[in-house]
């Protein structure tokens, strides 16, 4: 059997589980997250099928394609239903069905007092579904398709628990900015298309040498766009933290570990448009630096463990763009940083949800305290993902972020000097943010205290089908980055697709790491300074301006609403006025005044223009009557 | 002489009509299924026509020609292509539907026996919009489709008139004042545009001396009947104003709302997802074939117009406190991407137009008919007085947001199709033009999810706490439109092949070439 036909399955296989789990009503109940499990492992079993085939074959023939059907046939238009595997989608294949399937196994046990606990996991089957077709198909638009039908799955994930308002507002928050992103893609894509005839990847990639720089710099940023939008960049960063509405095991998956990195893969993808446009590859660094930043103070300043885990997913998928903006120094390191991002941030919001189940689903760190007593194996793999993002060295963190950081450097000039900058800047606060967490959550004295109704929690460690998928990931956390780098490993892998040039970094690979060492050790020393040696107040002190600004996300937040929502009531309340008064008025008007019905028209009721519709009507007809009748006679 | 296939699936709804209308007042059970009934054996008289027309043959295929009017050139001409089958199934598909969903919105009341509601009458104006929404499809005589685009206005006017939406503020008088306004103003409308359309129609034969569209569009194509720049672009314009009243184009757009929260559900889609394509049908067959010329000259402001819809509907509709009247607003910027991509003259853009004709109608008439059945349980179409029904009755809210995400072009879903074919048909001949039209996809997003939020999550509402979910018969209707949707969304392939042939007609009729890409223009 060809092994290109497996490709369709590794779609329909969760696909069916959503639509078998959405429509089966209740009597699917009680196995639907059964049923919802085993379809996410099928997926990544005929992964490791692909996978394991692939690695049979040469480097160059490893790309395979099945074609399904014609999409969309309309003259000069060609859109079709077919798929591409190669190492770049494999490598996403493998972590989304992974990840995907122990994030299913762990909600089995998270989810298990919802009544509507088999919807959920056709909420995620959905996302399986959608996210991996984004990474497997062959063209835009079809990738298109997964891309916004990832932004389904979460609008519904994050709005899971609808009666309450802030869940559904912040879903909604969710899917509009994200709409935003996707109206670059649609522009993108219509301008690939007027400009190759195509937007296949193959034929649009191969072509890119024979158009001018001006329309792929006008695509890539575009593509940008699109990648801010779904992977919460600035500036459409703002709704990732209220994602966080969502259940956890939603906030792990989607806005930690797959479908957040869809944009760094859009821009690997299409390497070929930004290396033919420079201009767009420095805005592509200059979105990742800024919001690795961004997320990073945001990280530093939030109570809510979820959220500050949120600021860094942010920062992180700062790394990864400002690594892919790089070009050929950097893809393969963004892509790589993405795998090992994947198993950590997994990892780190499973070990968040397994406090929370613990502790009554408190979510202000100010109020935990000393859970490492409670919770061991929360805390041991918790602490180990810890490790892997602050770099810890011989952890998955230190190998791929340090290739970043370095990467900055190599670019070259004064922009490599300033991106390098602020790549190591981005790991001292890395360090400090989540040192921070770490010691308010399992470290310090206990500060929980009964709720108003008088419950106390009583933090306890979660079940077994929790602690599973968390001490697996917690393997990957440790290992992954090391055994990528093992002789280049990760690098020749993906080098087929992606090309890889090293660059010329003014300071060599040991400057660099030692430079990582040292803010790194600084990061841990402030954050232990203020949170390790002094007891936490459990109510949060004011702060300083910067502190303040950044628990509201840096004002961002506070920008949007008063310019674009408090702007739009505005816009669509006068709209409405004019729309009744001025437009109806002014058509109605003239049709009176034309029609002589002027004055009339206001007294409908009257019955005066009812009589003068079915006159004029009747008058109409009898017309047209009596003409037609004289000449047929 | 072979059997008249499409006379018959236009007479057979009218035949249905009177059946129906003559049911005596007492049975009014057996009224319904037997509208129900002809409206089904008018589909399958659709389907063989789509069976038995083939894309690759001749234009106008089924084709029946009798002399009519002799003196006056007018003859009983029809014949369908590609643009007309779709929407002719589209039609005979979507009136069982409406038929299933409105089976009790004309039962008397109870409580006031005295309003007497006339269930045959009801049932009988639908099959006749129907007969005459496809005999408008079919006909290739113009002065044929002249009375027939009038004529229909007749049933809706008492379709609108005579049977509005039992959930209404305020008094019972006031309501029926409001429900005469609409239909007085839907009537007037449309008539003033009827009457220029009338003067223009008169005007073509003085000009051509015969009413046939073939007759006419190859004497102009060849060069034999020569028409001055003028009368052209007035011809063209007196055509289109009455078009652009019907689809409808801003700013003439403003009966449609009043229409649309006035009448029950299932006529408000009758409104919008059928009788208001006529008017876009007939730019595609009329304007652009018969006044290529005057089409072209036409297109800049035409194509700022529909753009002014797009974003002004989408706009209006975020401000909309009224269920009904959101979607009326929704449809107005949906009409705009329709428009769009017929006049920028693109094979994509006139292919997706006709797509979209097909799928506006499918996903209007789920999102509709599921707001009519919210609406008839809570008696009350303001989307304040609604919240979290999702939790009381999921199936109903899972069914709306569907109809909602189609609204908003999900890819997946059939709209997504066309609206994206008009997006890249119009950028591929006026960028700017298709990038504004581009902000539409969120706006769409906006109004949907907004209207979705309100109603449907949040805490539980007292007064729709004990709502019930969707029943068998509702279910019947909601199922297969969302299917289509899916279906269409993935595999629109029979649509676009139905489609492709005629629309390359259309583009040699305005004698227009798609732009090529740069990257072969450069070779």
């Amino acid at each position: 059997m060809d092994t290109e036909n497996l490709i369709a399955l590794l779609v329909a296989a969760p696909l069916l589980g959503a639509a078998v789990l959405l429509c089966g009503g209740r009597r699917l109940d009680r196995v639907g997250h059964w049923i919802g499990t085993a379809l996410a492992a099928v997926s990544f079993v005929i992964g490791l099928v692909l996978f394991t085939d692939m690695l049979g074959k040469g480097a160059e023939d490893r790309s395979l394609h099945q074609h399904l059907f014609s999409w969309i046939p309309v003259e000069g238009f060609q859109a079709d239903v077919a798929f591409q595997l190669d190492q770049l989608s494999v490598t996403f294949v493998l972590l989304i069905s992974g990840v995907g399937t122990l994030i299913h196994l762990y909600s089995i046990g998270y989810m298990e007092h919802d009544e509507r606990r088999r919807r959920f996991f056709g909420y995620l089957n959905l996302f399986l579904a959608a996210m991996l077709l984004l990474v497997l198909a062959d063209n835009y638009l079809l990738l298109y398709v997964g891309w916004e039908g990832v932004g389904l799955a979460s609008y519904l994930l994050i709005g899971f628990w609808q009666h309450k308002p802030s869940a559904a507002t912040a879903a909604k928050k969710a899917f509009l900015v994200n709409r935003v992103g996707d109206m670059g893609l649609s522009i993108a894509i219509m301008l690939m298309f007027t400009t190759f005839g195509t937007f296949a990847f193959e034929p649009v990639l191969e072509a890119t040498g024979e158009t001018s720089e001006g329309k792929l710099t006008a695509i890539g940023l575009m593509l940008l766009l699109a990648a801010c939008g779904k992977s919460a960049q600035v500036p459409l960063q703002s709704w990732l933290g209220d994602a966080m509405e969502g259940p956890t095991p939603v906030s792990a998956l989607i806005h930690a570990a797959t479908m957040v990195t869809a944009g760094v893969y859009l821009i690997v993808r299409s390497g070929e448009i930004f290396n033919g446009a420079p201009d767009a590859q420095l805005a592509v660094t200059v979105v990742g630096a800024v919001t690795l930043l961004f997320g990073a103070i945001v990280g530093c300043a939030k109570d809510d463990i979820k959220k500050a885990l949120a600021g860094s997913t942010m920062s992180q998928i700062g790394y990864m763009i400002l690594a892919a903006g790089l070009g050929p120094i950097g893809y393969v390191f963004a892509i790589m940083h993405l795998v090992t991002h994947g198993f950590f941030k997994a990892g780190l919001f499973l070990g968040a949800g397994s406090v929370m189940h613990g502790m009554n689903d408190e979510v202000d760190m100010r109020k935990y305290g000393g859970l490492r007593k409670y919770m061991p194996v929360t805390f041991v793999t918790f602490g180990l993902g810890y490790l892997a993002i602050i770099g810890f060295p011989g952890l998955s963190g230190f190998f791929s972020k340090d290739k970043i950081i370095e990467a900055a450097f190599a670019k070259g000039g004064t922009e490599g000097w300033i991106l390098g900058s602020v790549a190591l800047l981005g790991a001292a606060i890395t360090a400090y943010y989540m040192t921070r967490v770490m010691l308010l959550t399992f470290f310090g004295e206990k500060r929980w205290q009964p709720d108003a109704e008088g419950n106390a929690p009583h933090p306890h460690e979660s079940p077994k089908s929790m602690t599973i998928p968390m001490i697996l990931l917690a393997f990957g956390s440790v290992f992954a980055g090391g055994f990528f780098s093992v002789g280049d490993r990760f690098m020749h892998w993906l080098e087929p697709v992606t090309h890889h040039d090293h660059g010329d970094s003014p300071l060599s690979a040991a400057t660099v790491t030692g430079a990582t060492m040292v803010v790194l050790v600084i990061g841990v020393t402030l954050a232990w300074l203020q949170y390790g040696r002094r007891p936490v107040p459990v109510v949060a002190p004011r702060g300083s301006l910067l502190t303040r600004a950044a628990r509201r996300d840096l004002l961002q937040d506070d920008f949007n609403h008063v310019v674009l929502v408090r702007g739009g009531e505005h816009l669509t309340r006068s709209l409405v006025y004019v729309d009744h008064t001025l437009v109806d008025g002014v058509v109605n008007g003239t049709a009176a005044s034309v029609g002589g019905l002027s004055g009339r028209l206001r007294k409908l009721q009257n019955g005066y223009a009812r009589s003068y519709a079915v006159s004029m009507f009747g008058g109409a007809a009898v017309l047209i009557a009596a003409t037609l009748l004289m000449r047929a006679v | 002489m072979s059997f008249p296939l499409l006379t018959a699936t236009a007479a057979l709804p009218a035949v249905g009509a009177i059946a129906t209308a003559a049911v005596p007042a007492a049975r009014r059970t057996a009224a319904k299924w037997l509208a129900l009934f002809f409206s089904l054996a008018t589909l399958a008289l659709a389907v063989v026509v789509a069976v038995r027309f083939d894309p690759d043959g001749d234009r106008y295929q089924l084709t029946e020609s009798r002399a009519w009017i002799k003196d006056f050139g007018v003859r009983y001409e029809l014949g369908v292509d590609g643009i007309g089958v779709a929407l002719i199934a589209l039609t005979a598909l979507l009136i069982p539907f409406i038929i299933l969903a409105g089976w009790h919105d004309a039962d008397p009341l109870e409580t006031k026996s005295s309003r007497w509601r006339p269930t045959q009458g009801f049932f009988a104006l639908i099959l006749a919009v129907e007969a005459m929404v496809i005999i408008s499809f079919e006909a290739t005589d113009v002065f044929l489709f002249y009375i027939f685009f009038e004529a229909m206005l007749i049933p809706m006017y008492f379709l609108i008139g005579g049977f509005g939406d039992r959930a209404h503020s305020g008094s019972d008088e006031n309501a029926s004042a409001q429900r005469s306004y609409a239909a007085v103003k839907f009537l007037l409308y449309n008539l003033v545009g009827g009457l220029i359309m009338l003067a223009a129609v008169i005007g073509l034969y003085v000009v051509a001396g015969n009413f046939s569209l073939q007759e006419i569009a190859e004497a102009r194509a060849n060069g034999s009947l020569d028409m001055a720049t003028n009368t052209e672009r007035l011809l063209f314009l007196g055509f289109f104003f009455a078009f652009a009243v019907k689809a409808p184009l801003w700013p003439l757009h403003t009966w449609l709302p009043n229409a649309m929260g006035e009448a029950t559900a299932p006529v408000a889609v009758l409104i919008t997802a059928v009788v208001d394509k006529v008017g876009t049908f007939a730019m595609l067959r009329f304007c652009l074939q018969l006044f290529p010329e005057a089409s072209k000259w036409a297109t800049p402001v035409i194509l700022v117009l529909a753009l002014v819809s797009i974003v002004y509907g989408a706009l209006l509709a975020v401000g909309q406190r009224d269920i009904k009247r959101l979607v009326a607003y929704a449809s107005i910027s949906h009409f705009g991407f329709i428009i769009l991509g017929i006049f920028a003259m693109t094979s994509q853009g006139q292919s997706g137009a006709t797509l979209y004709m097909v799928n506006h109608g499918i996903s209007t008439a789920a999102l509709m008919l599921v707001a009519g059945f919210l609406i008839s349980r809570r008696g009350s179409r303001l989307i304040a007085d609604y919240g979290g029904v999702q939790k009381v009755a999921p199936v109903l809210a899972g069914t709306f947001l569907i109809g909602g995400l189609a609204t908003l072009s999900l890819p997946g879903l059939a709209p997504f199709v066309s609206e994206f074919l008009v997006l890249v048909g119009t950028f591929a001949r006026y960028p700017a033009v298709g990038i504004i039209a581009t902000f539409g996809i969120v706006l769409a997003a906006l109004y949907t999810l907004v209207l979705y939020q309100r109603t449907m999550t949040g805490p539980v509402k007292p007064e729709v706490a004990s709502m019930p979910d969707l029943k068998v018969r509702e279910l019947a209707v909601v199922a297969p439109l969302i299917a289509l949707l899916i279906v269409l969304g993935v595999y629109p392939k029979p649509v676009t092949e139905l489609v492709n042939p005629a629309v390359k007609h259309t583009m040699s009729d305005v004698q227009k070439k798609d732009p090529k890409p740069d990257v072969e223009a450069a070779k």
